[in-house]
């Protein structure tokens, strides 16, 4: 009879496997796909952004999945996206396009186009609201009904198009500092990974993809103490974005070759930073820079942080850490962090035991 | 909804890219080589860098043992063996001498890896210089440079606080008197097993997206100075509990009941190969 190895370890995680699983269904309900997309819109968007992968019901099923923990979502999407060949790429989207459900300006009252409140939280109380405890699927078909009929009465139509940018307004006026139309092609980090110094489109990659709490929490240090004075959201807007790609049965293009694969959603925001540039003998001026935020979905925080980051990295001011992009951007991604947080739950028992050593040694060594 | 994954989870684009990478690291032992690391199935710093090592690699007739800090049972190791045989559908063994790919986890196997067989090891931290540079830019020009004083005088300044080296594991290496290199959180002990290996061994740092490589019969001295020699982890007048190895690097474990303190091999599959022998030749002995 030989010695076998004890199979501890396999039967241990098997057993802990089922405990998860247990854990998600113990109550004996189920959270229906449809469920989670239809009232999770908020935390759907944020899995998608932090996945880059664009897919409501893919994210719902990660959200299940998860239970909700939405580290443990964007993983798994991640993970996911990890497996899918790079068939197309896009046409480039023109932001000019999107067609705009909220829009606003912290800059000027009159924007052309005007401000549109769309959906937000903004105005909100945020009393817990108790009725929503007794809400039912036919409360909201009636809700529905009744502001679809409220909406034919009093909608209006030119709301739902597209809007001029508030930043051209400023630019007709030369508020700007000059910049060159930079036509390089982008550099994509999950294909190519990071350098230093980084491009910027490297940078907004990153940025985007960031942990939502890690880029705005980044963001407050700059605009709290730790970098530029106090920003102002120049045009924040959410809509949809038409997505084409070129059609692949032609070597050349023609515009109406292009096929429409469908809309994301995104928020998109100016940021205006003041800036003094020098114009020679020693005068200065006043211009505005722009810090530029772009999400998947409706995460209007994490992309106003994400344009005060990008102007940050942009000026790359070293005495704070948030100028520095080492420091940014490679530590906001949630699945590095949490990743690498979470290995320290990992045996190091080789690892102690040479620690062990190293600290005998020295403690001998002082006793002599 | 039903998902099939591709042949060891990548697309092969995805694969061909890592193996390209590869084969850069090992034109260039010692130098580590960006690469697109893919977000994987386990957590960054669960072993990712190795894991799509392994994937990139491994084929039909491919034999893969699985170590995590010299266990083939530790729970990481058994979850990665796990996910490579579900979506790659190879053998596995836990005998060194069986597998043509070995991943590890911060230990080097007890028994001499030979020609063609691959030893991937997972590495948290592949800048040997980060400890005193933070900045990846300069860490790599400090590379290009052949500029190591820094590193040199890592190891000064320990010998003045301490009296000796006081670097625990992952103690730095010279490959081919080029590179400086983090040789992954292996004990010093295992250090000299890289010297003029047989076996090809590649690094993986998933998460910091490098990968690196000692190729076969490569030339590895762990940093040190003439007064004060590299030394491995002392094990003096101790041996294994259960098979009574000398020599081998041991875990330290504490017999709760007698507050004993103990000794076992920490590369168990080597343990068990020394019982199983001993036992067959008293058996012949008996018989």
């Amino acid at each position: 009879m030989g010695y076998v190895a004890v199979k501890g370890g396999t039967i241990a995680i098997e057993e802990s496997i089922k405990r998860l699983k247990y854990e998600r269904l113990k109550k004996g309900v189920v959270l229906d796909i449809g469920r989670i997309e239809a009232g999770l819109r908020g935390l759907i968007d944020q899995v998608m952004s932090e996945s880059s992968l664009y897919d409501e019901t893919l994210a719902a099923l990660a959200i299940k999945h998860a239970e909700g923990n939405l580290e443990e979502a964007v993983f798994l999407l991640r993970a996911y996206r990890s497996t899918l060949p790079r068939k197309h790429y896009s046409q480039i989207v023109n932001t000019k396009d999107m067609s705009i459900e909220r829009r606003i300006s912290a800059s000027f009252k009159d924007i052309p186009g005007g401000q549109i409140l769309g959906a937000t939280t903004d105005y909100t109380h945020r009393l817990l609201d108790f009725d929503l405890m007794e809400e039912t699927d036919e409360d909201a078909v009636n809700w529905l009904s009744a502001y679809e009929k409220e909406m034919l009465d009093e909608v209006d139509e030119k709301h739902f198009g597209k809007l001029p940018k508030v930043s051209d307004y400023l630019r007709k006026e030369g508020l700007f500092s000059e910049c060159v139309m930079d036509n390089t092609e982008p550099d994509d980090v999950t294909r190519k990974s990071l350098t230093f110094p980084s491009t910027r489109s490297q940078r907004l990659q990153v940025l985007t993809r960031g942990q939502t709490g890690a880029v705005t929490s980044l963001a407050y240090a700059v605009i709290r103490g730790y970098g530029s004075l106090h920003p102002t959201v120049g045009e924040l807007r959410v809509g949809y974005l038409p997505v084409y790609i070129d059609s692949p049965f032609h070597s050349f293009n023609r515009e109406d070759d292009a096929y429409y694969i469908g809309e994301i959603k995104a928020t998109e925001v100016e940021m205006l930073i003041p800036e003094t540039v020098e114009i020679g003998d020693g005068k200065k001026e006043i211009k505005f820079e722009i810090g530029y935020g772009l999400c998947f979905g409706q995460n209007e925080t994490k992309a106003i942080a994400m344009g005060i980051l990008d102007n940050s990295l942009e000026k790359g001011n070293r005495d704070y850490p948030t100028g520095d992009e080492e420091f940014v951007l490679y530590h906001i991604d949630s699945v590095e962090s949490t990743g690498f947080i979470s290995h320290l739950k990992l045996p190091h028992y080789v690892t102690f035991q040479s620690k062990l050593d190293i600290v005998r040694k020295s403690k001998s060594k002082q006793e002599m | 909804m039903q998902i099939h994954y591709n042949f060891a989870f990548f697309d092969e684009g995805s694969k061909r890219e890592i193996r390209r990478a590869t084969l850069k690291a090992i034109a260039i032992p010692g130098y580590q080589v960006p690469f697109a690391s893919r977000e994987m199935p386990i957590a960054r710093g669960w072993g990712t860098g190795g894991l799509q090592l392994t994937l990139s690699l491994i084929g039909k007739d491919d034999v893969l043992k699985v170590i995590d800090q010299g266990s083939d049972e530790s729970v990481n190791a058994v979850n990665i063996k796990k996910l490579v045989m579900k979506t790659a559908g190879i053998k596995t063994t836990e005998e060194t001498q069986e597998a043509t790919i070995i991943q590890s986890r911060h230990r080097i196997p007890e028994i001499p890896l030979t020609e063609g067989q691959i030893l991937v090891l997972q590495v948290p931290l592949p800048e040997p210089l980060r400890d005193y540079e933070p900045s990846e830019y300069n860490t790599k020009r400090l590379h290009a440079e052949k500029e190591y004083s820094g590193a040199w005088l890592m190891l000064f300044e320990q010998i003045m606080k301490y009296g000796h080296m006081a670097s625990d594991f992952d103690h730095p290496v010279m490959v081919e008197n080029r590179y400086v290199m983090a040789p992954s959180p292996i004990p010093r002990f295992d250090n000299p097993k890289m010297h003029y290996s047989k076996a090809l061994i590649l690094l993986g740092a998933g998460r910091e997206k490098k990968i690196y490589a000692v190729p076969p019969y490569t030339k590895v001295v762990s940093l040190a100075f003439d007064d004060y020699p590299f030394e491995v982890e002392s094990f003096e007048d101790k041996h294994c509990r259960l098979c009574g190895a000398t020599g081998v690097y041991l875990d330290e474990l504490f017999n709760e009941e007698t507050g004993e303190t103990y000794y076992q091999c920490n590369d168990t599959s080597y343990c068990l190969s020394r019982l199983n022998e001993q036992s067959e030749s008293r058996g012949v002995q008996h018989g």
